[in-house]
């Protein structure tokens, strides 16, 4: 608190108010999600009903089919699964690589090449999904028009959707390793190779789990990011919806409190998600 | 020896740099650029012309959602900026030891959620069958149900609780290293609140600012969820015709016409920021 500083208790309990306010709003919709999970009614509104757990273990028998019977959503759901597993290891990989080029080499155009590499950072993801379809599935178009070659993969479909998620990624798991990398010291690494170390083992044995946490918390962000996405994940998709598309079409056919146990086990899913990538990082710094 | 090492490496850390960046981003955009010029004639022959283009200049509906969304996207990183400072402002300078990390942490939960979760949460509250019309009605305030979902009001709620994390993080980060003896100074040289804020605490914050409208303006220009869960029937968004262009009408040379569009607006108006305000994408991103 800035003490010297002239301010009146009126201003202050405004402040306050303002703060509360915020994180209410900030809150509240997740939270009412949340709750309508468990009420006791065919649709998610007040009055409350009473407590149920149908909209999660319901098996249909009594006109209810609980999120853990229902096959179109748990099938979305390891689409997702698949797609953000592909996701995070390549985003992982290809960050880990542009990070050591672009914090550790010297090479002519650099400068530009960094700009370039920010680049997906501010395409909008509709673009980058409606670019990566016209220019893949075009390509599968003309080629089966020109020698009857069906390049299935380059049809709407998981391999598009990795590609068009990996697109933009990519970057954010580079520029959140490569600020890692950027407080190494390298006199370490220079130690290691003056006690006889090839550059390979000083990288595996000193670099590499420096890097480690913020490796693990590319990979926890590129899941999460790459899981939740929609907007260039629907220009893509093919028959094998993903989850959150999956969820989107429910929801323009009506909302059920299915929908809000999803909801829920998507909210408690990322945060276990988010906690475990926390963890693992702030007990590497103490350690 | 040791340059043909170095050399090798960076040949061997170059080339999946270029494969991502020239297969997944340029190439595809280039075809894009390439398709939106493309006339077509019959089912199999195409010829190159601006027939695309013209067609959005004489719609008056595309041009008209065009500018709309652009306004209003405008208008949602103002009102997010505006709305996230004064939180920064608390977490970065008020709050001590574990509050702040607390409260740090309070603004990252909603976005441990999906977009389309934030916003059916929304849905739930704000319909003619939500919480808020059935404790407006509770409470006497209103006679009936009352519907505040599917106008502009609520498409920017949700657009700006969508932004809300991407504008006070930046902000934070930037706020925490500022020197608090700047702020004495400014009022021990006479400032009054508002001078010291425009003076010393905006400039120093600037970077913050730009990297976070720069975001929350790309993420609200290119959404698509919000305005569509949330917006009615006059409420339309750009992202819309394009989806419509390409899934719905499979008119692929429409759509990547209004792709480029969108494009080429969010890079001007990004851009003319940085310009304006005297910063670069390296700074402000990297």
């Amino acid at each position: 608190m800035i003490r010297s500083v002239p301010r009146s208790a009126w201003f202050d309990r405004i402040y306050l108010a303002y703060l509360v306010l915020f994180f209410i709003y900030l809150a509240m919709p997740l939270t009412v999600t949340a709750v309508f999970a468990f009420n006791d009614a065919s649709f998610p509104s007040l009055p409350w009903k009473g407590f149920t757990l149908d909209w999660f273990f319901a098996d249909g028998s009594n006109g209810r089919t609980g999120l853990f019977h229902d096959d179109g959503l748990l099938s979305a759901l390891w689409v997702s699964v698949v797609i953000a597993f592909w996701v995070t290891l390549l985003c992982v990989c290809l960050g880990c690589m542009n990070a050591i080029l672009f914090e550790r080499l010297e090479f002519r155009g650099k400068e530009f090449l960094y700009l370039v590499m920010l680049l997906p950072l501010v395409i909008p993801g509709v673009i980058l999904g409606v670019s990566i379809l016209v220019f893949y599935s075009g390509m599968a178009n003309s080629v089966s028009q020109q020698w009857g070659i069906e390049l299935d993969m380059f049809r709407p479909g998981m391999p598009l959707v990795v590609a068009g998620q990996v697109a933009f990624i990519t970057t954010l798991c580079t520029l959140v390793i490569a600020a890692r990398l950027r407080k190494f010291d390298r006199q370490l690494e220079e130690a290691a190779l003056n006690l006889g170390a090839t550059p390979v083992v000083a990288w595996f044995t000193v670099t590499l789990p420096w890097l480690l946490p913020s490796i693990f918390g590319a990979a926890a962000m590129a899941f999460l990011m790459s899981f939740e996405n929609f907007n260039t994940t629907v220009m893509l998709t093919g028959s094998d919806t993903p989850l959150t598309v999956a969820l989107f079409n429910r929801l323009r056919e009506g909302s059920t409190p299915v929908l809000n146990a999803v909801a829920l086990l998507l909210m408690v899913g990322s945060a276990l998600l988010a906690v475990l990538a926390m963890g693992r990082s702030s007990a590497r710094k103490e350690g | 020896m040791r340059s043909s090492a170095s050399k090798l490496s960076l040949c061997l850390l170059m080339t999946p740099f270029v494969l991502w960046i020239v297969l997944l981003v340029l190439l595809p955009h280039l075809q894009m650029l390439r398709v939106s010029f493309h006339v077509r004639e019959s089912w199999d022959t195409v010829t190159l012309g601006l027939e695309q283009y013209q067609n959005f200049f004489s719609e008056s509906y595309y041009w008209r959602t065009f500018v709309r969304t652009g306004v209003m996207s405008l208008f949602t990183t103002f009102l997010t900026l505006v709305i996230a400072f004064p939180i920064a402002w608390y977490i970065a300078r008020l709050a001590r030891g574990r509050a702040k990390g607390f409260l740090f942490l309070a603004c990252l939960i909603p976005f441990w959620a999906s977009e389309l979760v934030r916003t059916y949460g929304w849905m739930i509250l704000l319909r003619e069958s939500g919480l808020f019309s059935t404790w407006l009605q509770a409470l006497g305030l209103a006679d009936g149900p009352v519907e505040m979902l599917y106008n502009d009001a609520a498409v920017i709620i949700g657009l700006v609780y969508n932004g809300l994390l991407f504008m006070v993080v930046p902000l934070v980060t930037t706020l925490d290293g500022m020197d608090k003896n700047l702020v004495e100074a400014g009022y021990d040289l006479g400032g009054n609140h508002w001078t010291v804020l425009r003076e010393i605490i905006v400039p120093w914050a600037m970077p913050g600012v730009v990297s976070g409208c720069i975001v929350v303006f790309m993420l609200t220009l290119g959404s698509y969820l919000t305005p569509i869960l949330m917006g009615g029937k006059d409420s339309a968004w750009f992202t819309e015709q394009i989806f419509t262009q390409f899934i719905t009408r499979f008119n692929w040379e429409q759509g990547a016409a209004l792709g480029v569009l969108l494009l080429v607006l969010s890079s001007v108006i990004v851009w003319l920021g940085l310009r304006v305000t005297g910063q670069n994408l390296r700074k402000v991103m990297g």
